[in-house]
């Protein structure tokens, strides 16, 4: 059963808040975009990029997916900017840059 | 245990984006990459002690865990996994759960809720020898609360309730060694580790962690930014200098018997460690080098220690 | 068809949790709990139930993991007495905010300090705010029979609530009285299977339980607490019924003793009613209209139940085996007083605190408590509302 985010926001009335406030769906913080804490997001330069794959290991915030080929675009709704991919690149591939 | 790097990233990602941990967060980083180590088609029920990690991951109504997870208290993390995963064998003895259905059990707890409040619960989790992993992310400190000192706060660190002051150098105690202390219990496998060899170490060893019959335990060093007041893109060097060092050496205990993971072909002094970190600076002023010294010496005492009990 | 047997008040409750078999039972022991799962410990060891009995460390443990496997789906509880309980205490919030069936047979025992291990209502009365249901039993019978009716109540859908099955130490739990027991098919068929609609190890639906909730939330989550727990009165009634239907035995949310007419009445908890009614049963036979409610369900409370079954007395005693340290009276004084004033009572009533740490309470003490209550009614002088009864003063 999905859960209805809709209905639970910050004005829902107590009737209609899930009973123990259990949510019975997984991953709903997608729906949380904490990409706005940041001004600055990374940009990959994908001519440089040989897919090692260990930005999307590091990133603490699953905001760098990984398709089953290969790291796709960078989730800019949630990243928050951390800048740790942009470091740990072992090809200078990324670039932290201001939106 | 086999490490195909294609196939383990092609795992579906069991954490969500969205949570609120701080930028740059290490927890986040351990908790996702333990995740990974389930097998495909394995569900899991998530244990979380109080913490940062539990306050940013499950705000009503936003979850960030994939798979079922439960918060209870900060104290008791150990035990309220023992009655999940006794619920577990009762379902699955009572026809109630298919006997194709099966659920892993992992905690998270920081060095908080594990070395200090949560010891007692953890400890007798582990000695009743229920089926799961406990794993800790140690940053050294109570840093959901601001950055208090816990037993697993190194020696000699600012923190807000050892601060460096005329009188003060930071903690005067040295840390505890928890991941001895579990080894100790007898559990089938405990291991450390961290953010080195693009997460090799910890693959392997979380996947053994996981996969192993009975209690398991893994203390992973996760840095956190805000409380050693490093650069935060950094995070990845502070891990390795933290190996290099032998601050944090990596081994696993397999039932009892000490494996040495990783040997650093030229030990780098301590102050490696230190000197990147904000939480040390003090020990970096003029007349405090013997304080790096004592911390050496501490270092050294521990590793020696460990290649002994690795022979 | 009924069995007749002689139980203590602890074999009474284990018996009744082996016709229950339920899931998960995590126990510590301490006095004087400590039989239950020691019994239960050896109906596990001969294979008599499918539980998965885990001996935690401490009784916070005991309540944290059975918090776990309630919400996992299980059908969980533990045992405890005094100082466990207050172990607790935190986690019995988290039990009844995250609505979770969970029982607990406690054995009620005075709280620390002194360390004392004899009965009085100190322990359950500290938790009454923390959203458990409470029952309390007069002996052994009454044990036995809301342990077999908790679950029922508990997991009802318009409550979902924790719930505690209360006794009094030593005075019941370890003493031998005939009783009544019931078939274990009828137990099981009463109590029925527990199917939660989400729990932790539905592979179907993950589910999180626990979450940190800002403010704009956590009001409305206590208040559907308080609506469940407004729920939970007609719930015990109906299953009280049907209990009633099986078993011969009735149960409401509080017995009446001689209230028909009674002119002075005395309320209170658990074993000592009994006493008391030996005392009415003296006094009635000269001539006094004395009578007794003894409360059975002490959360949610029934204060309008109770205030319309003291509508007509000219004086009550509210007889507290526990001390709020209020210098104004002991929480059931305090419940119903309150209760008694919103009906806008006129009677008389006076907060007896009795029978600390298990200090003996005789049939000519509750004697006197009448005599005073009619006194008053008589003078129209309480003197002091909140006083102790039993305990050596200076001459």
């Amino acid at each position: 059963m999905a859960v209805d985010l809709e209905k639970l926001n910050l004005k829902a009335p107590w009737q209609d808040l899930t009973v123990g406030m259990m949510i019975h769906e997984g991953g709903t913080s997608k729906e949380f975009h904490t990409g706005e804490w940041t001004a600055v997001k990374p940009h990959v330069n994908e001519n440089i990029c040989r897919q090692c794959l260990l930005c999307v290991q590091v990133c603490p915030d699953s905001a760098i997916p990984y398709d089953g080929n290969g790291r796709v675009e960078v989730d800019t709704d949630h990243c928050k900017g951390c800048g740790i991919c942009a470091h740990v690149c072992p090809f200078g591939a990324i670039e932290m840059e201001g939106f | 245990m086999s490490y195909n790097f294609k196939e383990i990233m092609s795992r579906p990602e069991r954490l969500a984006p969205g949570h609120r941990m701080c930028a740059g967060c290490g927890g986040t980083i351990a908790a996702r990459n333990v995740l990974r180590a389930l097998h495909p088609g394995d569900h899991a029920v998530i244990g979380n002690a109080t913490g940062c990690m539990e306050v940013s991951t499950f705000m009503y109504p936003y979850t960030a865990w994939q798979d079922s997870y439960i918060h209870n208290a900060f104290e008791n993390a150990g035990a309220t996994i023992s009655g999940v995963e006794g619920a577990y064998n009762v379902l699955k003895r009572k026809g109630k759960l298919k006997e194709d259905e099966t659920f892993k059990f992992i905690t998270f707890g920081g060095d908080g809720g594990t070395y200090d409040i949560g010891f007692q619960s953890l400890s007798g989790a582990v000695e009743r020898n229920h089926d799961f992993v406990y794993v800790c992310y140690d940053n050294g400190a109570y840093m959901n609360t601001g950055i208090q000192r816990s037993s697993a706060t190194p020696m000699y660190a600012d923190t807000t309730t050892t601060p460096v002051g005329s009188q003060s150098n930071g903690k005067p105690q040295n840390r505890k060694d928890l991941t001895n202390i579990l080894v100790e219990h007898d559990i089938p496998y405990a291991a450390q580790t961290t953010f080195v060899q693009n997460f090799r170490d910890l693959h392997i060893k979380a996947e053994k962690a996981i996969y192993t019959p009975g209690a398991a335990f893994l203390n992973i060093m996760a840095p956190c930014p805000r409380g050693w007041r490093y650069n935060t893109p950094e995070i990845i060097d502070i891990c390795e200098l933290g190996v290099e060092t032998c601050y944090w050496p990596l081994f696993e205990v397999i039932e009892g018997e000490y494996h040495l993971s990783y040997e650093p072909k030229k030990k780098l002094p301590i102050e490696d460690f230190l000197r990147p970190q904000g939480r040390f600076k003090h020990l970096f002023k003029k007349g405090n080098e013997h304080l790096i010294e004592e911390f050496q010496k501490e270092v050294d005492r521990r590793w020696e220690r460990l290649l002994k009990k690795c022979k | 068809m009924a069995k007749r047997d002689r139980l203590s008040g602890n074999e009474a409750i284990a018996y009744a949790l082996r016709q229950i078999n339920p899931d998960v039972f995590p126990a510590f022991p301490i006095t004087p709990s400590t039989e239950i799962p020691q019994y239960f410990a050896s109906f596990v060891a001969n294979g008599q139930v499918d539980t998965e009995f885990i001996p935690v460390e401490s009784e916070h443990s005991s309540m944290s993991a059975a918090i776990g496997a309630s919400a996992a789906g299980a059908r969980s509880l533990t045992a405890t007495s005094s100082c466990g309980l207050a172990l607790m205490w935190e986690e019995l919030y988290v039990a009844a905010s995250n609505r979770l069936p969970v029982a607990l047979a406690l054995v009620n025992r005075a709280l620390s300090g002194p360390i004392n291990i004899n009965c009085d209502h100190s322990d359950s009365m500290g938790a009454r705010d923390s959203g458990w249901i409470q029952i309390y039993a007069e002996n052994n019978q009454e044990a036995y029979d809301n342990m077999v009716q908790a679950y029922r109540i508990a997991e009802h859908e318009d409550v979902r609530l924790p719930i505690m099955i209360c006794q009094d130490g030593f005075i019941t739990s370890h003493a031998v009285e005939n009783i009544t027991l019931l078939e274990d098919e009828e137990v099981k068929g009463f109590v029925g299977e527990y199917e939660p609609e989400h729990y932790l190890l539905n592979p179907e639906c993950p589910t999180a339980v626990g979450p940190y909730s800002v403010t704009d939330y956590y009001m409305e989550a206590k208040r559907a607490q308080a609506e469940a727990m407004q729920n939970a009165k007609q719930v015990i009634l109906d299953v009280a019924k049907e209990f009633g239907e099986m078993s011969g035995r009735t149960y409401g949310l509080f017995e009446e003793y001689q209230m028909e007419d009674a002119e002075y009445a005395v309320i209170m908890i658990g074993s000592a009613a009994g006493t008391t009614k030996d005392a009415i049963d003296q006094l009635r036979a000269a001539g006094k209209k004395v009578g007794l409610i003894k409360l059975r369900v002490f959360r949610p409370f029934p204060a309008d139940e109770i205030a319309a079954a003291l509508a007509n007395v000219k004086a009550v005693a509210v007889m507290d085996r526990a001390d709020s340290f209020s210098d104004h009276g002991g929480p059931l004084g305090a419940e119903v007083m309150a209760a008694l004033f919103r009906a806008r009572s006129q009677a008389y009533a006076i907060n007896i605190v009795y029978g600390l740490g298990g200090r003996d309470v005789r049939v000519e003490d509750m004697k006197g408590v009448y005599a005073e209550l009619e006194r008053i009614a008589e003078t129209g002088e309480t003197g002091d509302t909140y006083r102790y009864m039993g305990v050596r003063e200076q001459a």
